[in-house]
């Protein structure tokens, strides 16, 4: 048999040709999503970093037109804040993640559960403020940090629940049935076997939300309040991140305006070491070579 | 110790599809029982409907008899209740891959609220010994996610994960079919040793395996019993015509 060897290099080549290029797209694709992030970065840093100081993380803010003072407060307060919101948020959403997944699956009120969950979703975090402000912040006649956190939980429930669905869907049918089989009732291998399997993938998603509600100032605007003092009481108005970098950043001051900066550059530095710390934590309780 | 199990008028259907036509059916108690029948032909379902695996998909339906010892698992227990009698081994080893070997093997125990630790570590051990695995793992038994096991191990480990809750009957659905021969001869040491104390139902596609491990073998076809006997008899001198095309390679 004849082998013809010019066509075939001739065809080699396209084909080399067309790998490089996909290659090269594949790279730029992910320059292009990455550089963001990194640009974001570096402006912080370049504008932030030198009003870093130890008063920045002890102090509390200078009354108008001082100069200097910290954040601690709303460090602190968003700190806060953001345990109230997960505490409520994330098992609420994990609920209501198993439910969609494991007891109403193809239900008509799994469907509207869900229809319901995505368009939460997509309803403006301002709306969210205003629904928690009727909810909480009338009836108890005053603003809260408890009312802040209602208002962050109800913007982290459909993240967490549609994540947690997808994540136990992802789990083999061969386990469940390796848990029945066992003579495992259903809602202990649900809890103990789906759930744990899926773990990995849930607490990314519980990571998602609680990254996504740690940037949020409307929905506190009118719930949280802020404060420019030092509390910690969830009955009362308490300082947040997001809320004290609006305040100076709309303020007529240049000092205020670098510490806004400032609390840019740590607001994002924390939900960083928040999401790493958890994930290292929720990766030692996995073993090697699990899949 | 194993018990003997009496089908009697099973039937059993996935939504509009009648899969297994009144079957009936005495299994010996501390034999195994091997089951072979073309593709679809409803092994697989009656081995499901023994320990009511079959009904936890929710268009199945089943009616009729199974007594397994003194109780009759549709009339007298709940799912559960018998599933921890009837153990099961499935087609593809399907470890919880988020555990370790101990934890796999404990696992039935542990998901029943029985937390004895010193009993566990003893019980865990005898059950990979029983499934001719201790060896291989004994050094990472915490260590070592039950997932990153070979699949013959993996395998090995279920039946182990299988008798840790101390059943009186294995089903195992084809435990062999996705594991290579040196898996599969082990595997077949095992049903070998394993039923002088258990009742075994073994389902499969090899029909050498039917003859190496199994006293007694029922032929299957299209959701019907076609013959129940020794498995000598099957193998060499079948009553039905059907049986004997099976068994020499003349369909399925």
């Amino acid at each position: 048999m004849k082998t013809r060897v010019p066509e075939n290099r001739a065809r080699n080549m396209v084909r080399t040709a067309a790998d490089h290029l996909a290659t090269g797209l594949a790279i730029l694709a992910t320059v292009l999503v990455v550089m963001p992030l990194v640009a974001i970065f570096f402006y912080l840093i370049y504008k932030g970093a030198s009003s870093l100081n130890l008063a920045f993380f002890t102090q509390i803010p200078k009354p108008e037109g001082e100069v200097g003072g910290g954040m601690a407060n709303a460090i602190v307060g968003s700190g806060v804040l953001l345990g109230v919101a997960s505490l409520l948020g994330i098992p609420v959403g994990i609920g209501a993640g198993i439910f969609l997944a494991e007891f109403g699956r193809g239900t008509r009120l799994a469907n509207a559960i869900r229809f319901t969950a995505d368009v939460l979703n997509g309803v403006p975090s301002i709306v969210m403020g205003i629904a928690a402000y009727s909810l909480v912040v009338v009836p108890m006649h005053h603003y809260s940090a408890f009312a802040g956190g209602v208002a962050l939980s109800i913007m982290m429930i459909p993240t967490v629940t549609r994540t947690t669905e997808e994540m136990l869907l992802m789990v083999p049918h061969s386990v469940r049935e390796a848990a029945l089989g066992l003579g495992v009732p259903n809602w202990r291998s649900v809890l103990s076997i789906t759930l744990r399997t899926a773990s990995p993938g849930v607490i990314t998603g519980c990571m998602l939300a609680f990254a996504r509600v740690a940037g949020e100032t409307a929905p506190l605007l009118f719930t949280a309040l802020g404060n420019q003092f030092w509390s910690v009481s969830l009955n009362r108005e308490i300082a947040a991140l997001p809320l004290q970098i609006y305040i100076y950043a709309i303020s007529p001051y240049d000092d205020q305006h670098r510490l806004a900066w400032a609390g840019a550059l740590v607001l994002i530095v924390l939900i960083v070491l928040a999401v790493s710390l958890v994930r290292y934590v929720a990766s030692r309780g996995i073993l090697k070579g699990a899949s | 110790m194993g018990v003997g199990i009496e089908v009697t008028n099973l039937n059993a259907w996935y939504g509009a599809n009648h899969t297994l036509q009144d079957i009936n059916l005495p299994i010996p108690a501390n034999h195994a029982t091997a089951l072979i029948g073309p593709s679809g032909c409803g092994k697989s379902t009656f081995v499901r409907c023994l320990n009511r695996m079959h009904e936890t998909n929710p268009i199945a339906k089943v009616t009729g008899s199974v007594r397994i010892g003194e109780i009759d698992i549709y009339a007298d227990a709940s799912p559960v209740e018998v599933r921890r009698r009837v153990g099961m081994v499935f087609q593809r080893p399907n470890p919880f891959p988020t555990m370790s070997i101990y934890d796999n093997v404990a696992s039935g125990l542990k998901l029943n609220g029985y937390s004895n630790r010193r009993s566990l570590d003893e019980i865990v051990e005898r059950s990979l010994k029983h499934a001719a695995l201790w060896d291989e793992v004994k050094d990472d038994l915490k260590k070592k996610s039950g997932a990153s096991l070979s699949g013959g191990q993996q395998q090995r480990m279920c039946i182990a994960r299988a008798l840790a809750v101390d059943p009186e009957v294995l089903l195992m659905d084809e435990p062999a079919s996705a594991l290579d021969p040196v898996s599969t001869s082990k595997i077949e040491d095992l049903i070998f040793q394993l039923k002088s104390q258990y009742t075994i139902v073994i389902v499969t596609h090899n029909m050498q395996q039917a003859a190496r491990v199994a006293e007694k073998t029922g032929f299957f076809l299209n959701g019907r019993m076609v013959e129940f006997d020794s498995t000598h008899k099957i193998f060499t001198n079948p009553s039905d015509k059907r049986t004997e095309d099976y068994i020499t390679g003349r369909f399925g």
